[in-house]
């Protein structure tokens, strides 16, 4: 089967590949109808991520057809459309049964790799490295999808593919970044970054009843998106003009109730701290770029909160923790649970409540990849999201490639 | 300072040094054997700096002359073997070339004169002033410090204990063993797979046993590798479930160095321990032991499979 893979940094290649087969007894093959390239598999192929190996199939956006179960499955049956949570949780643990599924106990193979990082381990994900578990990932015409009961969530009739698609993470994702924020009726809330998390994450704020909502990028086709799509009622083009001030003045002084970091580890800026972070990572002194989360910190209102939903991998310097002590300030964050998402937020989408597949820009057969990651990564053409197709005709000639 | 302490401080001296100046500039010491700088002459240059640089920071740092000498006299008969490849070069210096040969011989003899001192005190047990050669009693200690480790599963403690006594069980979760053979109540036949493919056996008996709570065993007499250890079965706080902990207390095969070479390649008991107790509550609180693609298709370096239950 076709497959994506990584290669080395900045470089993904279309490869032929076996294709996968029930490992487990709780596993299904599905046959993917459709894959998206997240933010976060740019944190993969930009070489931030450690424990990449050439050959490994990325990819942990996906939905499709269930073509077969191994012989614990109970929920799912062949021919079932489903879409697929990104952690791969196995439900019987502690921490599944409290709901943390991205946490989940059992299903990290290498969790002594993440221990050394982390303190602790977090659960696999799909097509994510072999730091959470070295499994297949699903920018691939078929993919094993282990604890097929608990991550696989059928997609009723009425719900398109473009629909779903965003269940498996980023919809979840934003909603849990709004959550953690504790967005309430009246809050004005702002988000750093106008990527598909930062815009869904606007959007879940908004039916959280966020009087105010603030976007944060620098690509004004994005900000356009957040204001027309998303929900947005203001936009700051950090480019332009000083992000503290505009918000200060835009809360009468006060600072913003919520602030919601969806940028994480690469995170970009214009003044000095650029050059500062962008060394440091580069030396590998630090893992992560501060510039969102710092100035995500400094913005929050006294007493406020700041949602930590972007990708971070390590360490980070320079790290406001006086703003955050002295100021009453909270931090949450965490890789979306979305396995505790996936059910209401289907039924909402279900009613018309919220409809994901707004951030669409491109759709792209499978054979296409390379070209999308390109596009996407290095925001050509007004690319906000890549979906891609296995099966359909192929536009562009790449099949390897650096982006 | 002992003497055997003295000669491998020497002689660790001379090879970081050696080892800085080819690391440092290898061309310089390419011109003074005679040998025309190419870039794979500094290659291999570098190549034999990090060579040296590991036998003398092994000899100033461990202080076990014996085994250090050895890997110095190694060292000593591969680089006369390049010398004598780079003399049948035609671009090399004959002159000096037979000068850095001569030097070799003379290298060669003062670490083998070594090797042989050190060897003469590790067996006479002259060396007893300073304490430490590496085979004490007390060295030994410290090597077998037992190790530690402990696992939090959800399920009932009598259910872990009754798992775990069910000796055969064992190899679904713990990747080394191949086998566990019961002989009787108390006695059982272990085998497991040894590093480089080969495969270890031994006698184990239980020596206490507290049903729910508590498991200790013992190696038998003429075990190849002997150890001891428990396991211990308590509930955790707050409905968690069962704390599972395990001590265990062995002899590492090849000694310190074995143990050395383990841990390098990731292999040290406590690792295999928490990785085992890992596969332990995967396959109580899911019924099996979770297998990632990386896994099944042996890609990863960081992943350790035991053996998987058959699925039908």
């Amino acid at each position: 089967m076709k497959a994506t893979t990584y290669v080395s940094r900045n470089k993904v290649r279309l490869a032929e590949v076996p294709e996968p087969q029930v490992l487990n007894s709780g596993d299904a093959v599905v046959r993917v109808t459709s894959a998206a390239i997240c933010g976060s598999d740019l944190h993969l192929v930009d070489g931030y991520v450690p424990g990449m190996l050439n050959g490994d199939i990325i990819g942990h956006e996906f939905m499709g057809e269930v073509v077969e179960i191994g012989n614990g499955v109970r929920k799912l049956r062949a021919g079932d459309r489903v879409v697929v949570a990104f952690p791969i949780s196995c439900g019987r643990c502690w921490s599944c049964n409290q709901g943390l599924f991205s946490v989940c106990e059992n299903t990290n193979p290498s969790a002594w790799v993440a221990e050394k990082v982390w303190g602790f381990a977090t659960a696999g994900i799909f097509g994510y490295s072999h730091m959470t578990g070295g499994y297949a990932g699903g920018q691939a015409e078929y993919v094993r999808v282990p604890f097929a009961d608990v991550g696989a969530l059928k997609v009723p009739d009425g719900v398109s593919d473009e629909q779903a698609l965003f269940l498996g993470d980023i919809l979840p994702t934003g909603w849990m970044g709004a959550e953690m924020a504790d967005v309430r009726p009246g809050d004005v809330v702002a988000v750093w970054g106008a990527g598909p998390v930062g815009l869904l994450t606007m959007a879940s704020a908004r039916l959280m009843g966020a009087e105010r909502i603030i976007a944060i990028d620098r690509f004004d086709y994005r900000l356009r998106m957040a204001r027309e799509k998303a929900g947005a009622t203001d936009t700051i083009d950090y480019e332009q003009v000083s992000v503290h001030e505009t918000l200060r003045e835009l809360t009468g002084g006060r600072g913003v109730d919520k602030s919601i970091d969806a940028v994480g580890m690469e995170a970009h800026s214009d003044d000095l701290q650029w050059p500062y972070d962008r060394v440091k990572q580069a030396m590998r002194l630090q893992t992560d770029r501060g510039m969102a989360l710092r100035e995500a910190i400094l913005a929050c209102r006294n007493g406020g909160v700041i949602s930590v939903i972007g990708a971070y991998g390590g360490f980070m310097d320079k790290f406001p923790i006086g703003a955050v002590m002295n100021r009453s300030l909270t931090i949450r964050a965490g890789q979306c649970h979305v396995q505790r998402y996936m059910q209401p937020l289907m039924e909402k989408v279900e009613r018309g409540e919220i409809d994901p597949s707004f951030i669409i820009t491109h759709r792209l057969s499978l054979e296409d990849v390379v070209h999308g990651y390109d596009i996407f990564k290095n925001k050509l053409d007004d690319c906000v999201k890549v979906v891609l197709k296995p099966g359909e005709p192929a536009t562009t000639e790449r099949r390897i490639g650096l982006i | 300072m002992a003497k055997a302490q003295r000669i491998a401080m020497a002689l660790g001296a001379v090879s970081t040094g050696i080892g800085t100046w080819y690391a440092a500039t290898p061309r310089h010491f390419l011109s003074v054997i005679g040998a025309p700088a190419t870039e794979r002459r500094i290659a291999v240059t570098r190549l034999v700096a990090v060579q040296e640089l590991s036998v003398g920071l092994g000899l100033l740092a461990d202080g076990r002359a014996t085994r250090w000498v050895a890997m110095r006299v190694v060292g000593d008969v591969l680089h006369g073997a390049m010398l004598a490849l780079a003399v049948r070069a035609p671009d090399t210096d004959r002159g000096r070339m037979r000068l850095a040969l001569a030097a070799l011989i003379g290298i060669t003899a003062t670490d083998l004169a070594a090797l042989l001192a050190a060897r003469q005190i590790e067996r006479t047990g002259a060396d007893v002033e300073s304490g430490n050669d590496g085979t004490t009693p007390e060295a030994l200690a410290v090597e077998r410090a037992p190790v530690h480790r402990s696992v939090t599963i959800r399920r009932e403690p009598a259910e872990v204990y009754a798992f775990w006594r069910e000796l055969e069980n064992l190899p679904t979760f713990m990747k080394h063993l191949e086998s566990v053979e019961l002989i009787d109540e108390r006695r059982s036949r272990w085998r497991a797979k040894a590093p480089g493919g080969a495969s270890i056996e031994w006698e184990a008996e239980i020596t206490d046993e507290r049903p729910g709570e508590r498991i200790a065993w013992t190696s038998r007499e003429g075990a190849q590798v002997w150890n001891s250890g428990e396991v211990t079965f308590e509930r955790a706080a707050g409905d968690r479930g069962t704390q599972v902990r395990v001590r265990l207390d062995y002899e590492p095969p090849g000694g310190r160095l074995g143990a050395g070479v383990a841990r390098l390649l990731g292999e040290a008991p406590s690792n295999q321990i928490a990785g085992d107790l890992r596969r332990l509550k995967q396959v109580l609180e899911t019924g099996e032991v979770a297998i990632s693609d990386a896994v099944a298709e042996g890609r990863s370096r960081m992943q350790r499979p035991a053996q998987p239950i058959e699925i039908a």
